[in-house]
């Protein structure tokens, strides 16, 4: 999406709805959700998540959080999948263009409010930024063990034992952890909590980031948090460490060998590229002059 | 006593945000900051003017989160019927006898009632736990008898140094510490100023000097 056309629907700012589309008791009772959530690290704060004007599965619990936060003197940046323009990221930042009037950008540092799906910027964060997640299943220990009463009971007694098993299964069938994306980590030495399906090549970035970071989960009404320099800790074993992925190429693009790389098929005859995931970060290497194999 | 029988009596209903969407989002994006960052200081409420006894940072706080859902509690000290008639006529808030029902638990420093005294949340749900307001007599980044802090939110050590509070109060912050993921967390306000302990925040002894 230009700036121009962003610009655009900034100034049809709908009229008949609320400033960022919730209603302000909707807001205070997502507000207390999220003091708690931030009082209580990694720990899945319940509550009283709404219908929203998209389905499920396109980030209903992140917008809520988000419109909750946002203010008018806020830039926002929404992300999917590392892209500022795919369709959920441009519906999204579309909405609170129209429903709040804000400012919204594509560029990682000028944003006061980063929402995302599956992705942490590369550009680092600062301790001026809020970093929303949309998060499709809260709850790391869902595939394990599906009754609520019994993950959360094993959360109370900090038994983890059911995870490190899993782990361990995947070592025994595949010979290392099979795991690539909402990678579990364990938050402040507590709490074991799921990521949201970010690559484990974003793990790293959880460990005490200066940006608070906030999850928002709509469909299954939770809500969670990681406060700033808090200990992110992915889970593992001494004899099996965790690691990240790695590429043996760089961005066709700009040539970056330093970011989360995806793979795009460009034919029918087997040709395919390498580019980067975040493409501000992309764009921003290619206009410093930066070039990859394919330029 | 009502708002209604109260400007009957001649009390002038003093007025809350006077944007309520914009004011309520720019307190709870200090308090945010406050809870996530521990012990910074957070200006907060300054364009309020609530009655005697509450001060423009609580109020901020009460206005932005509390309502019909969250109900309180107040101190002796915060018992005017002009602050409980501003709290029900903003807020909308009921207001309990008992601290352990209140969601948020407003009191001076001398006036605060035990932690222990207030919902602690349970091992399930540490979420259905109390937040203290209180008002201390003095409130600033460090001075005399400053705490040192650490935890999640702090870069390595915050400094924090508040007036008033009883001087066992580091001991019974550790034995609500200890509780964890039970406990509560604690917001304090000076006038316009506000920082807050969630219950992860370590305080250790004193800084010299």
């Amino acid at each position: 999406m230009s700036a121009h056309a962003d610009s655009l629907a900034a100034a049809q700012t709908v009229e008949g709805y609320n400033f960022a589309y919730l209603d302000e008791q909707t807001k205070r009772m997502i507000r207390r959700s999220l003091l708690k959530a931030v009082a209580i690290p990694g720990y899945q704060v319940p509550f009283a998540s709404r219908e929203m004007p998209l389905p499920y599965g396109w980030g209903t619990g992140g917008i809520q959080v988000t419109a909750s936060i946002l203010g008018a003197c806020d830039t926002l940046k929404v992300i999917d999948q590392g892209a500022d323009d795919t369709t959920n990221a441009v519906n999204i930042r579309a909405f609170f263009a129209r429903t709040a009037g804000v400012a919204t950008t594509t560029r990682t540092e000028e944003a006061s409010v980063i929402q995302t799906r599956h992705r942490i910027p590369e550009t680092p964060l600062t301790d001026q930024q809020i970093l929303v997640y949309q998060v499709p299943i809260p709850e790391p220990l869902r595939w394990l063990e599906p009754r609520e009463r019994e993950t959360r009971m094993l959360h109370a007694l900090g038994e983890y034992g059911l995870m490190q098993v899993s782990l361990y299964e995947d070592i025994a069938q595949h010979g290392r952890i099979a795991k690539t994306y909402n990678y579990p980590v364990q938050v402040s030495g507590g709490y074991i909590m799921a990521p949201s399906p970010i690559p484990k090549f974003d793990n790293p970035k959880l460990h005490r980031n200066p940006a608070l970071q906030l999850f928002g989960a709509g469909r299954e009404k939770r809500i969670y948090a990681v406060p700033p320099y808090t200990d992110v800790r992915s889970l593992d074993f001494d004899d099996y460490p965790f690691d990240v992925e790695h590429w043996d190429t760089a961005c066709a693009l700009c040539g970056a060998t330093d970011s989360y790389l995806d793979e795009i098929v460009t034919d029918d005859a087997g040709g395919r590229r390498y580019v980067c995931s975040d493409s501000d970060y992309c764009d921003r290497r290619r206009q410093a002059g930066d070039t990859g194999a394919a330029r | 006593m009502t708002s209604a029988s109260q400007a009957a009596a001649g009390g002038r209903l003093k007025p809350g945000f006077a944007e309520p969407v914009h004011g309520a989002q720019q307190a709870f994006r200090r308090i945010l900051q406050a809870m996530a960052r521990p012990g910074t200081l957070q200006d907060c409420g300054r364009d309020l003017d609530p009655p005697p006894g509450l001060s423009p940072a609580m109020a901020a706080v009460c206005l932005t989160l509390a309502d019909a859902d969250a109900p309180l509690w107040l101190a002796p000290a915060l018992g005017s019927e002009a602050v409980q008639g501003y709290l029900k006529f903003h807020c909308n808030a009921p207001i309990r006898d008992d601290a352990r029902e209140a969601a948020f638990v407003l009191a001076d420093a001398a006036g605060m009632p035990a932690l222990d005294a207030c919902a602690q949340g349970c091992d399930r749900y540490p979420d259905r736990s109390a937040t203290l307001v209180v008002e201390v007599p003095s409130l600033a980044a460090d001075g005399r008898g400053a705490w040192r802090l650490q935890g999640p939110g702090i870069a390595s050590t915050a400094s924090l140094a508040v007036g008033g509070l009883p001087g066992d109060f580091p001991a019974r912050w550790r034995d609500n510490a200890a509780l964890f993921p039970c406990g509560v967390d604690l917001i304090l306000t000076q006038g316009h100023t506000l920082a807050a302990l969630p219950r992860t925040t370590r305080i250790s002894d004193p800084v010299e000097g």
